[in-house]
């Protein structure tokens, strides 16, 4: 995103204009691009040692990458809320978490379904698994230490914290299998020579990889416009309490 | 039994668990946000500054 747009959404009125229409667009982009990208999957024939299972890796895939560009914009909103102390970065941390959590688990989980006939086994602990695993203990340690503390600047700070500490994981997820001997493949998309998958799996992994993305970029914003909202709600409460 | 059917146990429960994720993501974020606008439109401080709450 360029840095003028960044710098622009800064500004949390510019912001609830701006995702007002942009949230629903981008659903409805998502919801295009998902289901064009599913319908194509299973017209694609089965992978001949994959067999019908490569199915799963048109929506294991692009909850793994939204995964991590989900971690990626919670370190990053929480630099901007730690460093600048922008509520609407904080805001925008506090919203993202969820959305983190929840593409990780249905990684993990569609993962386990591909594992088992796959490999033999629902679960290994194996680099990538494991590295994946610790991403989504981070985002629900990041959502409990919100929770937990009652004074909400506190609460943001140690969770901005913590959500810097962990963008240590974010390159051993992407770079575990290489760095270890590991049962999870190889890169396969983003890697130098391009991407070794044939086009008839290519093609629909990139219609939902890009439409998760998007589903993404409309969960966020609509979670953080509801959180701009909590805030004014309760700033107006307390202002209406002392009056 | 085709290889299909053979590995249905584990494609449909996928796609079934991503389904159940997704809407349960959108709708938790719709309705919060919903939620959160109606309350603050029920203070009625259309007027707030943004300064106020950053």
């Amino acid at each position: 995103m360029p840095r003028a747009m960044i710098t622009a959404l800064a500004n949390p009125l510019r912001f609830m204009a701006f995702s007002r229409w942009a949230a629903p667009i981008c659903g409805l982009i998502a919801a295009g691009l998902i289901g064009a990208g599913v319908i194509l999957g299973f017209l694609a024939p089965e992978d001949y040692q994959q067999g019908a299972t490569v199915r799963i890796m048109f929506i294991h895939v692009p909850a793994a990458w939204t995964a991590m560009l989900s971690y990626a914009c919670l370190g990053g909103a929480s630099f901007f809320a730690l460093v600048f102390r922008h509520s609407l970065a904080d805001a925008a941390a506090r919203a993202v978490a969820p959305l983190g959590a929840g593409f990780t688990l249905l990684a993990l989980v569609t993962g386990s379904l591909w594992g088992r006939p796959m490999w033999g086994t629902w679960w290994v602990w194996d680099a990538r698994l494991t590295s994946v695993l610790v991403l989504f203990l981070l985002f629900v340690g990041y959502i409990a230490l919100r929770w937990s503390i009652d004074d909400e600047a506190r609460s943001g700070r140690a969770a901005a914290i913590l959500a810097l500490v962990g963008l240590i994981n974010l390159p051993i997820v992407k770079f575990s299998v290489d760095w270890w001997n590991s049962l999870h493949q190889g890169e396969s998309i983003f890697r130098a020579g391009g991407p070794t998958i044939a086009p008839v799996f290519l093609i629909p992994l990139a219609l939902t990889g890009v439409g998760y993305t998007f589903a993404f970029a409309a969960l966020w914003m609509t979670r953080t416009r509801a959180e701009v909202w909590r805030r004014r709600a309760q700033m107006v409460a307390v202002r209406a309490a002392f009056s | 039994m085709s290889p299909a059917d053979k590995y249905a146990a584990f494609i449909w429960p996928a796609y079934a668990i991503t389904v159940v994720v997704f809407v349960w993501m959108i709708l938790d974020a719709v309705l919060r946000a919903r939620r959160w606008r109606r309350r603050f439109e029920e203070t009625d401080r259309p007027d707030t500054p943004d300064q106020d709450w950053r």
